[in-house]
């Protein structure tokens, strides 16, 4: 019942952010300083913000800018680690020694503040985000790699591949990323939330994407403003923006992973 | 001939196995008897050359085994197949029963579904069983996978490693007759290693007795049975 209420959930914002800037002849960025500050109303269903923008509409566009910053952002750190991660169990010895005190020379880092420092030699745009946080994120998915590759390189089923004439190769495309991908599936999908939150903060601090843009976190950056004069409604539904459907991203994304490995299946089936 | 001479392997510091020595004849069954943590697996695993020995030498045929890296090159390695006691980890669960078979050929590029077929068929599998996944069917069908597997690229020798005791005695018992039939044919070698000394008296032509991990000492056919 959660997963079918989170597919739904997500399906609904899902066609939004892909219908409503397609069927709705509304500019996201239109000022209009006579609606400014509206509490929740029929022409404005969540209110406008304080320059009197549609914050329902402004939101829908900001979703679609977070997310699929925040989607690549987690993608270009989980393709670094998985590729580390992969090196660092299959080769193991020196190479496996090096890349995991580098992962641990990166963990040594406050990420943020790391993040901060990447994006600074940018200018402000999502390119720089995406870069910021692939970088500062890569160890988790080079962590959980490496160690699966590790169980897995010594499991009989493994060593029966090898000894039938299986090249490194043919070993590594046919019995280990088949088991790596759910794993690395899943931390990409937790990897999102994580990647919007630093978007979030990086555009907080005017580092991040630039104002123009209506990303989730621009929006709380303005709206944070207008919630001293009592207009919650101007961060508090770019906050759900976020919530909502990375939650219900999480639930989908467990609920994939139990149904892809049949061996799970059938524990599931018990 | 696959002679193992000497070998002595070493996990960390401890030594699993002292300067053994053991040889598998073609076309005859060699058992290997002794209790658990002897080193009888870590052995196995040498001979089958996929794990290299911190001494001693390894000859196929008169050759002796070169180019050691973590295994023996990969063109070895193949002249000597594996068969596990356990079928559930031997076993990726996320290959199909037939891909499970056909796998040795499809590594070594020339998938034969037909092969696969007749495998099976020899071994006691079903078509209908073929379709499906590891966890699908029960440890008896899946080591009957496992022994269709090792036979799929006709091995000069076999290393049975506690092949049938998971089993039982009629998968055990049509599983032995499926190795020995596949040993008369093509004159293979057979490594059988297993606690019971019933089944080494009855299959092996003669048994090495491995006591206390000192390495096995040679022993006359029957001695497993008589000494216990």
């Amino acid at each position: 019942m959660p997963v079918r209420f989170a597919a739904g959930t997500l399906a609904l914002l899902a066609l939004a952010v892909l219908l409503v800037p397609a069927v709705v002849q509304l500019d996201q960025s239109l000022v209009d300083l006579r609606a400014a500050g509206q509490p929740p109303s029929l022409a404005h269903p969540l209110g406008t913000d304080e320059v009197g923008r549609d914050v329902l509409l402004r939101s829908i566009y900001g979703l679609r800018v977070s997310f699929l910053v925040g989607l690549v952002a987690a993608l270009v750190s989980m393709v670094i680690g998985g590729l580390m991660g992969l090196a660092a169990g299959s080769l193991g010895g020196l190479p496996d020694r090096l890349l995991m005190r580098v992962v641990d020379g990166f963990n040594a880092l406050p990420h943020l503040l790391f993040g901060i420092f990447i994006v600074a030699l940018f200018a402000p745009s999502a390119a720089a985000v995406v870069v910021s946080v692939g970088v500062t994120h890569w160890t988790t998915a080079a962590r959980i790699v490496r160690s699966e590759v590790l169980s897995l390189r010594s499991r009989p089923f493994v060593e029966a591949a090898i000894s039938a004439g299986a090249t490194r190769t043919r070993v590594v495309r046919r019995h280990l990323l088949p088991h790596l991908l759910p794993h690395l599936m899943l931390a990409t999908v937790l990897m999102v939330p994580h990647a919007i939150w630093h978007e979030t903060a990086l555009s907080f601090l005017g580092l991040g994407l630039p104002p123009h843009l209506a990303s989730l976190g621009n929006m709380i950056n303005d709206g944070q403003r207008s919630l001293l004069t009592g207009d919650w409604w101007s961060s508090l539904v770019p906050g759900l923006f976020i919530l909502v459907p990375t939650l219900a991203v999480s639930v989908l994304a467990q609920h994939w992973r139990d149904r892809r490995s049949p061996r799970w299946r059938s524990e599931l089936e018990l | 001939m696959l002679e193992a001479t000497g070998i002595t392997v070493r996990y960390g510091g401890r030594t699993a196995l002292e300067a053994a020595s053991l040889t598998i004849r073609p076309g005859e069954v060699t058992g290997l008897a002794g209790p658990s943590g002897c080193g009888k697996s870590t052995l196995a695993r040498v001979m089958a050359m996929m794990l290299r020995p911190d001494a001693g030498t390894l000859t196929v045929d008169g050759v002796p085994v070169t180019g050691w890296r973590q295994r023996a090159p990969r063109d070895l390695r193949t002249r000597v197949a594996l068969i596990y006691q356990q079928p559930r980890l031997a076993v990726d669960p996320r290959l199909r029963l037939a891909e499970v078979i056909g796998e040795p050929l499809a590594a070594n590029g020339r998938p034969d579904g037909e092969r696969v077929a007749e495998l099976a068929a020899l071994t006691g599998l079903t078509g209908e069983l073929l379709t499906r996944w590891p966890h699908e069917v029960s440890d008896g069908q899946l080591q009957r996978a496992c022994v269709a597997r090792a036979l799929t690229l006709e091995p000069r020798y076999l290393v049975c490693d506690e092949m049938t005791t998971m089993l039982d005695a009629s998968t055990q018992a049509h599983l032995v007759a499926v190795v020995n039939a596949y040993r008369e044919r093509t004159g293979a070698g057979v490594l059988a290693i297993s606690h019971d000394p019933l089944l080494l008296d009855r299959w092996a032509d003669g048994v090495v007795d491995f006591a206390g991990g000192q390495g096995p000492t040679p022993g006359q056919p029957g001695r497993a049975l008589r000494s216990t």
